[in-house]
């Protein structure tokens, strides 16, 4: 239901400073709207999004209903060695989606 | 039959326009309340302005995806980098937007992302640097399709 996508350089330099760009699919429902009939529409958003590489967190971003639909997130890491970049996304209703990629050092 | 089915319709839209109106006249956030939203992260620490850049569209034609950089200026090494960068807004039902947890790993104190506006408004990053200092940045934003207040 969720599809994330990440795009990720396949091959970087070691030291070299990449980008991570991140998106997922999700209604991230403020709460503050309301139905046809007049009932709120409960909450339902993205709240915790984190980035580890090999293990290590190297970011997090707490969410809020002011975030768009489909939470795009693009931050910035320095290649350190071969390996996993592990994404996470957690949220209301239990949400929790993740991903994965892997990257070359050369 | 069908004409009254669709009278109801109607006015269950009706409804539904009207409760909205109200329900968001009731959550708007204030410029008081950003402050306060601020004041929780900052603590009594003085915010001085500079160091960071906040890049949002000055004239927003859509307010349910409104693109926004915000750039730090930071060495980003492990004596000198930035901890956090939160962002707020004035008038949405909430103050607070995002706050982003960085580490000397970032290399590059530099994230993009898309966000909600419900009206014009002025919007603040506020970075917070490992030496516990606060700094910031504001933007006007002239938002024409307002997000947050429509129904479905």
């Amino acid at each position: 239901m969720a599809r994330p996508l990440i795009n990720v350089p396949a091959k970087v330099k070691r030291g070299q400073i990449f980008e991570i760009k991140t998106l997922i699919s999700h209604v991230m429902e403020t709460g503050y709207r309301y139905s046809t009939t007049g009932e709120r529409i409960p909450r339902d958003i993205v709240t915790l999004f984190s980035c580890s590489y090999n293990g290590e967190e190297i970011f997090r971003a707490d969410l809020y209903p002011a975030m768009s639909a489909n939470p795009f997130i693009a931050f910035f890491t320095m290649a350190t060695e071969s390996g996993t970049l592990e994404f996470k996304w957690t949220g209301d209703n239990g949400f929790s989606e993740t991903a994965t990629a892997t990257i070359t050092v050369e | 039959m069908g004409e009254r089915k669709r009278g109801a319709t109607r006015r269950a839209v009706l409804i539904g326009g009207l409760a909205a109106t109200i329900g968001v006249e009731k959550v708007r956030a204030t410029p008081e309340q950003m402050r306060a939203a601020i004041r929780n992260v900052v603590g009594a620490a003085p915010v001085r302005n500079g160091r960071v850049e906040l890049d949002v569209p000055p004239l927003v034609e859509n307010g349910n995806t409104v693109s926004l950089v915000v750039v730090v200026d930071s060495p980003m090494t492990a004596r000198d980098y930035v901890k956090t960068i939160h962002v707020f807004n004035e008038k949405n039902p909430q103050p607070n937007v995002i706050s982003v947890h960085l580490g000397p790993r970032a290399g590059k104190a530099k994230i993009s992302t898309r966000f909600r506006l419900a009206d014009s408004q002025t919007v603040t990053a506020i970075a917070e640097m490992s030496d516990g200092s606060f700094w910031s940045a504001t933007a006007e934003v002239i938002v024409t399709l307002a997000a947050c207040v429509e129904g479905i």
